[in-house]
């Protein structure tokens, strides 16, 4: 269990939600990650959101291509290791420039516990960059909601595919007890 | 091809799906069945699918959601089909009214070689379906079962899935256009969300 208290009532998740909603995203894909917890609550709780949970993170490339087809705006949420499985569904993106937000929360980086994380967490970057997707990282809360907003701007305005990286210092390294 | 072999024909059988189509927007996948819509006449509320396999039902799924006054159907192939199989758990769990999605099964992976494929070997796609919590499924084996699944696509309350079984043989390609900017804002147009 995460060894953080709780999430205080207004802090940069809950300022992510508001950008989605004001940004008119209407569908959320996601595979849970504990980093997104707390957006994927407040998402799922949103009756104006279609929250779509993913049994893997490419099918969400693909859901926000249908909802670009049909006139809705979508977020992607998912953790670095997902990445990793979305690289040839990408080429959908690519080819029809289609907008794609994704929303990554990073682990294998800063302090992180489990070894297995890390051969994707360190490729995150790379593995977007290879498939063309603009990365945007963000590394302190305060920049998290202007970050996101920015990336949903270019997306949309530009037809282009952009992941915001969550970085693990930022959301706080999980801990594991004993 | 085994002689008297009574499967349907797959552009026959594509034809009796779009037969009046009216508000249908329809998402086929990589690739005998892109070339299958695009044999029925081109439209631009067809979306092919020339790669991103494994995408078509949940390219579908997000436009369904996103259109819920039309009705959205998914034609693709059973290879396709398998690649995404959690997608359809994922559908599963959203189950939009105006989806439908049909699997032309042929057993076969039919752009490399026919090599056969898991429901060759005996995977069922409708159990698969309906263990996804997809209450309204088809197995179609014949034209008279294939028009019911046609005429409760315009109809039904709940998302429809159907494995349609195919001959196995490999018409003439006919090749929708394979631009993706082209195919994508085109059918926005179409629908009036550009």
């Amino acid at each position: 269990m995460s060894g953080r208290a709780a999430s205080p009532p207004s802090d940069w998740r809950d300022e992510i939600f508001r950008v989605l909603k004001q940004s008119a995203i209407a569908q959320v894909g996601y595979v849970p990650d504990a980093g997104h917890a707390r957006l994927i609550d407040l998402v799922r709780a949103d009756p104006e959101i279609d929250a779509i949970a993913l049994t893997t993170e490419e099918e969400g490339v693909a859901v926000a291509a249908g909802a670009w087809l049909g006139g809705q705006r979508s977020a992607l949420l998912m953790q670095s290791s997902g990445v990793g499985n979305c690289v040839n569904m990408l080429s959908l993106a690519k080819n029809c420039r289609f907008p794609l937000v994704m929303l990554v929360t990073m682990r294998g980086e800063w302090a992180e516990f489990n070894p297995w994380q890390v051969p994707m967490g360190t490729k995150t970057a790379a593995a977007l960059e290879l498939m063309d997707v603009l990365v945007y990282r963000v590394e302190h809360a305060d920049v998290a909601a202007e970050t996101v907003a920015a990336a949903i701007d270019i997306a949309y305005n530009g037809d282009l595919a952009v992941a915001v990286l969550l970085s693990q210092r930022l959301i706080g390294a999980k801990r594991w007890l004993k | 091809m085994i002689a008297n072999d009574r499967r349907l024909d797959r552009r026959a059988a594509i034809r009796i799906l779009l037969d009046n189509r009216d508000d249908l927007l329809l998402v086929t996948g990589l690739g005998s069945t892109s070339w299958d819509a695009a044999s029925a006449g081109d439209d631009p509320r067809n979306f092919y699918l020339w790669g991103a396999m494994g995408s078509a039902a949940l390219v579908g799924l997000g436009l369904a959601i996103a259109q819920p006054k039309h009705r959205v159907l998914v034609v693709t192939g059973d290879g396709e089909m398998l690649m995404g199989l959690g997608g359809l758990a994922t559908i599963g769990v959203q189950r939009p009214p105006n989806l439908a999605v049909a699997v032309f099964d042929n057993g076969r992976y039919g752009e490399t070689g026919m090599q056969p494929s898991h429901t060759e070997a005996g995977v069922e796609l409708v159990g698969v379906a309906r263990a996804c919590g997809i209450k309204e499924t088809f197995e179609v084996s014949d034209e008279m079962g294939l028009r019911e699944f046609a005429g409760r696509v315009h109809k039904s309350a709940t998302t429809l899935f159907a494995r349609v079984a195919i001959r196995a043989d490999e018409p003439a390609r006919v090749l929708p256009p394979r631009d993706g900017v082209y195919l994508k804002n085109r059918f926005r147009r179409a629908i009036g969300v550009e």
